[in-house]
């Protein structure tokens, strides 16, 4: 079963606690923007088949979004943070790193 | 291509069944095609297959990185339907489920289509209203379904229980001629039609990179060397993201696990396909006698052909509750496929920004139904840039908002 600490709680939390959201680190585009950005940000995702940087929910628990980063063939995760970050903390992307040099790129 | 029939299963009475040829042959890829086909699901077949049939292309090959039908096309329920909301929608479920009807005679191979009927039950009011808006729109559209009594359902299917204490049945939507096919003999079917024109099939090969000359597609790098193509279909399903990546363009694709599982044979006891979308679970009886159950989808991103035990939980839960004797049974087998997931519920068959690439994907939890109409629509689309089947599904309609929205009727799994 798949399990993440929520960042923000401590609690290791099971998938049917959680509610997954998707791609993280979207950079939003709004009014005014071109139609080209504006259709990026609300459907392309990157989709990979490998290390995916990921919003979650803690639906159950303290009802707060968190990222993480997770291999999406193997579902290994590489730790989990909190939500008002732009990347993910470095000790997380030098664990990625050091077994997947190719992730991320 | 020896043509089966009664008479030749007699003649191979006689002769110890020595006469059987291989249904298709496995070739060495050519350095150059016309068309190559990524992918030899039920969808990247047909298209071959219509290619040929409908339109002379025949220089043609289907790569596919393990076996033919080992996907998507070889892992799912097999129902089949065409009862959905949108006009665009209906017309290429409703060509496939046609096609269907007359599949087995037209590649004379046995792909058991049973139109045995699918029921979609109704077990809130808000579901109520929906298939109701669904049967009036199906009404308009020319296909044949009603909305029917819960003493009708019963009628049809006795093991059901109407007055389950929290979803209780208030009707449904039933579809007399869908029902159910052999999925494995649909692209067994396609492939020897295939290879009967004289198209490759190419096994164990898999595309790692889509070669291009400024905007025009060129080929495809394999794990057989290059082959070079004019036209290049990409029909991965589950992997059309890495396939589009390989090419040079993004796609509004998410791709989750889908799983189903199977209990122990029991005598017949369920004649028709019954779908239960609010609680998440759907089931019909093979002709083996095993009920074949399915449920919701994964909600995260994910490669492994699994899907999560939480997910068996909630769907075994769910039809329980309106099949009590489901309680008593054992189940046997349980397995998982990726399925491509758009946001608007509905596929993609569209030109991309690559000169003579074309993508067909996006199916998610519901192209096992659609696969006869979607290679006739996205074959024509290949070889004549145009397709009126497809031309609603273009890649564009997201960037326009002109979304094609199935998330009432495909919501859930099927
Ligand atoms: C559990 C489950 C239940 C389902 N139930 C139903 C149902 O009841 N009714 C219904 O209508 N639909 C159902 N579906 C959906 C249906 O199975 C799919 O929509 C349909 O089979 C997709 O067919 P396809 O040909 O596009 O993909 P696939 O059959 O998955 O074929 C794609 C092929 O592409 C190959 N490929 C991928 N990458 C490469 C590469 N790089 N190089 C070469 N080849 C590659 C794959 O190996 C694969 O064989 C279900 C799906 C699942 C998983
Ligand atoms: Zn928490």
């Amino acid at each position: 079963m798949l399990k993440f600490t929520c960042p923000y709680c401590g609690i290791e939390a099971s998938e049917t606690e959680l509610h997954a959201g998707g791609e993280a680190h979207l950079k939003r585009y709004g009014p005014g923007s071109a139609d080209e950005e504006f259709e990026g940000y609300l459907f392309l995702r990157k989709n990979p088949k490998g290390v995916h940087l990921e919003r979650w929910r803690h639906a159950m628990g303290c009802g707060k979004w968190f990222l993480a980063a997770r291999h999406t063939s193997t579902l290994e995760v590489f730790g989990t943070y909190p939500a008002q970050t732009h990347e993910p903390p470095a000790e997380i992307l030098e664990k990625i790193r050091a077994k997947y040099p190719e992730a991320l790129k | 291509m020896r043509r089966y029939s009664a008479f030749a299963i007699a003649r191979e009475a006689l002769r110890h069944h020595t006469g059987w040829g291989r249904a298709w042959r496995s070739p060495e890829p050519k350095k150059q095609y016309d068309v190559v086909i990524v992918g030899a699901g039920g969808h990247g077949l047909a298209t071959a297959y219509y290619l040929g049939k409908n339109h002379g292309i025949t220089n043609v090959a289907i790569i596919e990185k393990g076996w033919l039908g080992g996907g998507n096309t070889g892992r799912n329920t097999t129902i089949i339907r065409s009862n959905y909301l949108q006009d665009a929608s209906a017309a290429i479920y409703e060509k496939a489920r046609g096609l269907y009807e007359t599949m087995s005679q037209d590649l004379n191979y046995n792909v058991m289509f049973s139109p045995r009927g699918v029921m979609m039950l109704a077990q809130t009011e808000h579901e109520k209203r929906g298939y109701l808006r669904t049967a009036h729109a199906n009404a308009l559209q020319g296909v044949a379904t009603e909305f029917i009594t819960p003493e009708r359902v019963k009628q049809i299917a006795p093991i059901i229980n109407l007055d389950g204490p929290r979803y209780p049945v208030l009707g449904a939507l039933w579809q007399p001629r869908g029902g159910t096919a052999r999925h494995d003999a649909v692209a067994w079917g396609y492939a020897r039609a295939c290879s009967d024109m004289g198209m490759d099939i190419i096994q164990t090969c898999e595309v790692t990179a889509v070669t291009r000359e400024g905007d025009r597609v060129t080929g495809v790098e394999t794990t057989k060397g290059h082959i070079g193509c004019n036209k290049l279909g990409i029909v991965v399903a589950g992997h059309s993201g890495q396939l589009a990546e390989m090419a040079g363009f993004r796609l509004p694709i998410e791709a989750v696990a889908l799983q189903a599982y199977v209990s122990e044979p029991i005598k017949p006891a369920l004649d028709c396909v019954i779908m239960a979308n609010t609680v998440h679970g759907y089931l019909s009886q093979s002709d083996k006698g095993e009920m074949v159950i399915g449920g919701g989808a994964d909600n995260h991103n994910n490669f492994t052909q699994r899907g999560s035990f939480s997910h068996i939980e909630e769907t075994t839960r769910a039809l329980i509750e309106t099949f009590p004797m489901l309680s008593r049974l054992k189940m046997l087998r349980q397995w998982g496929g990726i399925v491509d997931m758009t946001g608007d519920r509905s596929p993609i068959l569209s030109k991309t920004p690559v000169d003579g690439v074309f993508i067909n994907c996006g199916w998610g939890t519901g192209g096992f139904k659609a696969i006869p109409g979607s290679g006739w629509g996205f074959a024509e689309l290949m070889a004549k840039g145009h397709s009126p089947l497809t031309a609603e599904f273009g890649l564009e309609r997201f960037r326009e908002g002109r979304f094609i929205d199935e998330s009432v009727a495909a919501g859930v799994a099927h």
